[in-house]
């Protein structure tokens, strides 16, 4: 793209006057505005809008639109965030008359199919997590975490348990964990992981006691393994007197196979933007329904959707709920409706491939290049793995050069230096909706970087020469961020 | 003379007699990358051995600072506010905080220079 042409901003295109269209002339409008105003409230300069011409604002946007990269345009194996394919059919049902054009204030007779759609995605959650009933009202995944914590607080508080302020989290965990606990009010205990990253049960059982609320798991891990020590960690838990959270950003192998429930987890929340094909929205929309096991029912936010007796669906805002209201309405509507569509969609044969094919696309991948990077957990994995950098590190190429490389070859960089357990952490999570080819593609790219490491390996840490932008200063946008246009004059 | 321990979470602490100066080693700054932002407590913060004082942010990770003794922030390295790079530069010179100590019997239990670089040598294999 010419910047220069189209502008990197569209305050660089202003120029003073220029117009898209001629506008009829307003005196007669704009004076009824002045006169029902009060002086106070009128603008005494106009606002310093960009003024360009219809096609430059056009070139301008579509352009730009072109500097995105997401599922849309290519392979993006994001570790840990579950980046697959978003069916078109999610957005054709979401965005019809019928739901987009909703109001929250509509009698609930007037919106009976709604309800019970919202009803159904309920039951369908409860069912697909092993739990006794889910709220969907919680607008994402971290507002679902913290939503669960405050279930979790109420049901000690409830027991007049008031001395239970801290929450154990493995060194493993989603920065989420802490972050939602700290929120909640509860101080944050870090649990050690065994060498194939998981949880060290011993160290676990060291710090559990009297004053412990919960204890936050991601099963299978951030590692990609399975806890298999899970039942027994469970029971310790439970022994201690506090309960077993599920955080379920890393539920799509579980789909349909195994239920947290189950497991012995008490409370859980669903990133529905990972497992249930919702788009990762850049900040929202989103949803993070929040699930109990049976007994903590009462402990869930209000509003609720019910099924009445007669079998009709209503909303009820007054139930004696500890936690009262975490959302204004019943949450994020039409991101409901893409997780629920995504659910008929498949149907429960459907729903039990997911798994099985993700945890296959990960393992042919780590499988095809585990003899140039270095795989330090022994495999199988599930849905996803980690490599500790190349296998030859002498060449000073690392997990940093590896990712900006794959940018110039049109992948999305896999997630880098996070698990904190190694130092050079690669995270790949293919999902179960990529096709060999394009597995088989993403297989080559990283072979030929391990290659180019050793074969040029200078012009290889020069990389991305491809994309918009190559090598930001992270420190300098960090530390000395420049928020404003004008300050980049 | 001058005596330097280290924690095994990477923070090191230069003893001039009841003094410490406690700042994070080398290594552990190499292992961050470039530091963008250091949370630090205020003079008179009492911190514990053991417990956190305080994170460190670079453009790789966050990661919390330890305390490797009890006692009461003397002062903190007003210049890391400014230019938290400068522990990447020379993290020995740039300490963070500086306290006075409670107990020195607590130094017993934490690394001499040569634990700490096998340590070291062990984690980057």
């Amino acid at each position: 793209m010419n910047s220069e042409l189209y502008g990197t901003l569209v305050f660089e295109l202003s120029r003073k006057g220029r117009r898209g269209c001629a506008v009829p002339a307003t005196e007669a409008a704009a004076g009824a505005v002045h006169r029902a105003l009060p002086e106070s409230l009128l603008r005494k300069e106009a606002p310093d809008m960009p003024m360009v011409d219809e096609p430059s604002a056009v070139r301008h946007y579509t352009n730009m639109s072109t500097n995105n990269f997401g599922v849309d345009t290519g392979f993006y194996p994001l570790g840990s965030c579950t980046m697959k394919y978003n069916p078109k059919i999610n957005e054709a049902l979401a965005s019809s008359p019928e739901i987009a054009g909703l109001h929250p204030f509509q009698p609930a007779a007037t919106v009976r199919g709604a309800l019970e759609a919202y009803y159904l995605l309920q039951s369908f959650l409860s069912e697909i997590g092993g739990m006794a009933e889910f709220s969907l009202n919680p607008y994402a995944g971290a507002h679902g975490e913290l939503t669960g914590l405050m279930v979790i607080r109420a049901y000690h508080a409830e027991r007049g348990d008031f001395g239970r302020t801290k929450v154990i989290v493995p060194d493993s965990a989603h920065g989420t964990n802490p972050a939602s606990a700290a929120v909640a009010g509860l101080q944050i205990v870090e649990t050690r992981s065994m060498p194939d990253g998981t949880v060290d049960l011993d160290d676990l059982r060291s710090k559990l006691d009297e004053s412990v609320a919960a204890v936050m798991l991601t099963n299978p891990n951030t590692t990609g393994m399975f806890e298999r020590r899970i039942p027994e960690i469970a029971e310790a838990v439970h022994a201690a007197g506090a309960l077993l959270y599920y955080d379920g950003a890393n539920l799509n192998p579980m789909l349909g196979v195994a239920r947290p429930g189950d497991m012995g987890f008490d409370v859980m929340h669903i990133n529905l933007h990972k497992t249930f094909s919702t788009p990762h929205g850049g900040g929202g929309p989103g949803a993070g329904p929040v699930g109990v096991r049976a007994g903590l029912e009462k402990y869930l936010p209000n509003p609720r959707v019910v099924k009445h007796l007669d079998g009709s669906f209503g909303v009820i805002s007054d139930s004696d709920s500890a936690l009262g209201r975490v959302t204004f309405w019943l949450g994020n509507y039409t991101v409901l409706r893409r997780a629920l569509a995504y659910i008929l969609t498949l149907g429960a044969d459907g729903l039990m491939h997911v798994g099985p094919f993700a945890t296959l696309a990960a393992n042919y991948v780590m499988n095809s290049l585990n003899d140039l990077y270095k795989q330090p957990i022994p495999g199988p994995c599930k849905h996803e793995f980690v490599f500790d950098g190349l296998l030859d590190k002498s060449t000073g190429v690392t997990t940093l050069h590896v990712a900006k490389r794959l940018l110039d070859m049109g992948f999305h960089a896999p997630t880098i230096y996070f698990p904190l357990l190694f130092h050079e952490s690669l995270m790949v999570e293919p999902t179960e909706t990529e096709s060999k080819e394009t597995l088989d593609a993403f297989i080559a790219a990283m072979r030929k970087i391990a290659e180019e490491a050793t074969s040029r390996h200078e012009q290889l840490k020069q990389a991305p020469l491809c994309t918009p932008m190559s090598h930001p200063d992270e420190t300098e946008a960090a530390t000395h961020p420049k928020l404003k246009w004008k300050d980049l004059t | 003379m001058e005596k330097i321990l280290y924690l095994p979470t990477h923070e090191y602490i230069r003893i001039e007699g009841t003094k410490g100066y406690i700042g994070i080693s080398e290594y552990a700054a190499k292992q961050l990358g470039n530091i963008v932002y250091i949370d630090m407590p205020e003079p008179d913060d009492e911190v514990s051995a053991g417990e956190e004082f305080g994170a460190i942010e670079s453009v790789k990770a966050a990661s919390d600072l330890y305390s490797p003794v009890s006692g009461t922030v003397v002062a903190v390295n007003e210049a890391l506010v400014d230019e938290p790079g400068l522990v990447g530069k020379d993290p020995m010179a740039q300490w963070i905080i500086e306290v006075e100590m409670d107990n020195l019997d607590e130094l017993d239990g934490l690394l001499t220079p040569e634990a700490y670089a096998e340590l070291c040598a062990h984690e980057t294999h």
